[in-house]
């Protein structure tokens, strides 16, 4: 290991003192860095282009290497030590293959602004454009799903283009980057200047919260008659701090509060202040709040087309505040009054301040009212569901796995489609950054990796991915990566032998013809779960489901549960394409003729 | 609603400064194609070595909001250090240069040589039968000569496209994200 009494002391005079550094090789720099920025895991696979960096890492003790089976693997596992952390998530792969089997996760982390630093090898400089093995164009094919990226020409920029990556990743909205090496590069000697001393390469944006707009946004609030907060996932990247002033201003102001599905933690569930995640399968109070409401106080959200529905009748007779870090959030899809570009945790913080003070000077006026309005659609029961005696109903086990796993350390991740919207509506969630779900790209596979990556981060929490027979197929193969690096994940399939959501879809789209979405074809996954090393558990009937999800969590290694529901079940409420928040579905009103022609054409 | 939907699409020009490396200008382009954004004209050069500033100028048209976006989006690019909206600034000045080739004999020539005094052409390449004419101007001055000297005889027109500057002694640095942020 390098240590500091290596400093070159060899420069000449009249060099500036900055450019005083420790001589390493690019290869030494990359575990260098990753160690000047805190990153004490390190998810990957070796390749051809990367060997330096592994040699590099062979002999070292303070970065934990965890094998991936599939690179992709290793790029949903970092974003999960992202999202149950904070810190930035890192992964090294080759170049070619390596590269492009990491694209999935990039495209992930940047819809759902996950910071994540990926190292690519790249074959050696004078290879570059010649079609060499393994060689492709990673920063070409990466740039567009990619918050930045930088192919590193020489040794000498490398450790300020490493610094810089930390720095891009977290900063602002934070997202991924990629940093490519060729491989002459890993092997080259050059000065490693760390981060404090490194020349800043990018713009360094300075945001202030604009105080007359605070003041503006306090004085709506305390004239709104039928207010609801709706918050994001720019209120978990915002940290602890943010979600601290969340509760603070909710439970001050005694206003209703919603969630995306990113957001779900910021705010407890089982505070009667909750209503329930919003958007195409959110509770029915949220969506008829959102409708209805005089205020709407979005904090760290996008609206997304899975939260407004149909824009031209979305919550017609609101003001809008707007809480983001990213100007381009701003008046994108809806037109809002008051913009207030901020990091979510000042912004909250300041409208705190000035809510208290306003309130100081003339009372708000009451919201029995409205809540009184809210409380006749929580009556509705928008979740209720047909129980079964004979059959385990998929909104069953989720909440039976809920009740069996409260007051335990509990980390959520899921895969995409049905057995998510059900985990986001049945489990409940009380603090940040314990629900890990893709939620813009809705990526399928990215829930058993991503429960590595939190299990990494956290060894003696229970982490569950809640996934589907399809989903976890994607990724399978890294069971074999839980058993090796000892991570006692526990896979709860909810196992209704379709691509449920697919076949959700085309029930209510395509005239029940129901092509290519059930799995004719499924392995036996408790013989599966054993051929991986891993305890396999089956439950069958509603009366067995207890008993086994306890065996599961006592279970001190990881475990793939196969849990058989009903097959046809669907997932309810639902904003049918192409409507507006108050024409909602129910299981009980539902028909099937609800979607027009113009809502088939939307995803 | 979308801000300022339904409004009619309009040309802006639209001053982009960048990071001078690898790339950049497949970033910005890419982000136009991406996400559906129309590029009218574009020119690139580096402008700054010593600060490593190259200057992107594009032309493109849409809808207000779609202008607000396309500036917030590219002021999201790490490698763009700022976005002016040089179409409004009132001291945004834009030029455009042309290489336009007419083929014409006999009075046609003259009256070729006529137009292009009237526009402040400058003959560069002559044989007996054409004339390469070089003009420089606001964009719509150059589409007025080309028409003129259609009939003539126009064989073949080669533009730059826009570029742009501020005037005044002060330089071009004022982020327009910034300013529609706290606008």
């Amino acid at each position: 290991m390098t240590t500091t009494s290596n400093i070159a002391q060899i420069h000449p005079a009249s060099e500036p003192a900055s450019l005083v550094g420790i001589p390493m090789t690019g290869a030494e720099m990359v575990v260098r860095a990753m160690k000047d920025h805190g990153v004490d895991t390190l998810f990957g696979y070796p390749g051809g282009a990367v060997l330096p960096i592994y040699d590099a890492l062979f002999s070292d003790e303070d970065v934990r290497h965890i094998l991936v089976r599939h690179e992709q693997g290793a790029g949903h596992a970092a974003e999960g030590y992202a999202r149950s952390t904070g810190k930035v998530g890192c992964a090294l792969v080759t170049s070619g293959p390596g590269a492009t089997n990491m694209v999935t996760p990039l495209a992930d982390a940047l819809l759902d602004s996950i910071p994540m630093v990926v190292i690519t090898g790249q074959v050696a400089t004078h290879l570059i454009g010649t079609d060499a093995f393994q060689e492709c164009d990673t920063v070409g094919i990466t740039r567009s799903c990619t918050k930045h990226n930088w192919l590193v020409s020489s040794v000498d920029e490398l450790s300020a283009i490493l610094h810089e990556a930390f720095y891009v990743a977290r900063s602002g909205r934070p997202g991924p980057v990629v940093v490519d090496i060729p491989k002459d590069v890993q092997f080259a000697t050059g000065m490693y200047l760390p981060p404090e001393r490194s020349p800043k390469r990018s713009k360094r944006t300075v945001r202030h919260v604009d105080a007359a707009r605070i003041a503006e946004a306090a004085e709506l609030m305390a004239t709104a008659q039928k207010p609801v907060f709706y918050t994001g996932g720019g209120v978990i990247n915002a940290g602890p701090r943010a979600s601290e002033a969340l509760r603070a201003l909710v439970r001050e102001t005694g206003f209703p509060i919603t969630s995306t599905l990113m957001g779900l933690g910021a705010f407890p569930a089982p505070d009667k202040q909750w209503l329930g995640m919003l958007g195409m399968h959110g509770s029915w109070e949220s969506n008829h709040a959102m409708h209805d409401c005089d205020l709407m106080i979005c904090v760290g959200a996008r609206f997304d087309d899975r939260v407004t529905g149909r824009l031209d009748a979305f919550s017609p007779n609101s003001k809008k505040i707007h809480i983001d870090i990213d100007p381009s959030s701003i008046n994108k899809n809806v037109r809002v009054d008051v913009p207030i570009i901020a990091d979510a945790a000042e912004a909250l913080e300041k409208l705190l301040v000035a809510w208290r003070n306003r309130a100081k000077k003339a009372k708000p006026p009451s919201i029995k009212a409205w809540w009184d309005q809210i409380e006749g659609w929580r009556k509705r029961k928008g979740f209720a569901y047909r129980p079964s005696h004979e059959l385990i109903k998929p909104q069953y086990a989720i909440e039976r796995l809920y009740e069996l796993t409260r007051g335990k350390d509990v980390y959520i991740t899921t895969e995409v489609g049905q057995h998510q919207m059900w985990a986001a509506q049945y489990f409940h969630f009380d603090k940040p950054n314990h629900w890990m779900s893709s939620g813009g790209l809705g990526t399928m596979g990215y829930g058993l990796p991503a429960a590595l990556g939190v299990q990494a981060a956290h060894p003696d929490a229970l982490v569950i991915d809640i996934a589907g027979e399809a989903s976890v197929q994607m990724t399978m193969q890294e069971m074999s990566t839980a058993v090796q690096h000892r991570l006692p994940i526990k896979i709860f399939i909810l196992n209704n032998e379709w691509m449920g959501m697919v076949r959700q879809w085309q029930q209510l789209l395509h005239g029940e013809r129901y092509s290519h979405s059930y799995s004719h074809a499924l392995p036996d996954f408790v013989k599966m779960a054993e051929a991986f090393g891993c305890v396999g558990i089956r439950a069958e009937k509603p009366d067995e489901l207890d008993t086994k999800i306890v065996q599961m969590i006592n279970e001190p290694g990881p475990v793939l549960f196969d849990c058989r529901v009903a097959k046809e079940e669907n997932c309810f409420p639902m904003i049918p394409s192409g409507k507006p928040h108050n024409e909602m579905i129910l299981a009980d009103t539902f028909v099937g003729d609800e979607i027009d022609d113009d809502g088939k054409k939307l995803v | 609603m979308p801000p300022h939907a339904g409004e009619p699409a309009e040309s802006r020009t639209l001053a982009i400064m960048v990071d001078n490396e690898p790339g950049v200008l497949a970033r910005v382009v890419g982000l136009f194609s991406a996400r559906g954004y129309n590029i009218e004209s574009l020119t690139v050069a580096e402008t700054d070595k010593s600060a490593h500033t190259s200057r992107i100028t594009v032309v493109t048209r849409g809808e207000p909001n779609i202008i607000d976006q396309i500036k917030s989006q590219l002021d999201r690019i790490v490698s763009v250090r700022n976005v002016i909206d040089v179409t409004r600034d009132p001291a945004g000045v834009q030029r455009e240069l042309a290489l336009v080739k007419v083929r014409s004999t006999g009075a046609d020539r003259i009256e070729a040589l006529r137009v292009s005094e009237i526009f402040r052409a400058k003959v560069i390449d002559t044989t007996l039968e054409s004339f390469i004419f070089e003009m420089t101007g606001a964009s719509d001055k150059v589409d007025a000569f080309i028409d003129l000297v259609r009939p003539i005889g126009l064989v073949e027109v080669s533009r730059t496209g826009v570029l742009s500057i501020h005037r005044g002694p002060e330089l071009d640095r004022v982020s327009t994200a910034d300013a529609a942020a706290s606008a």
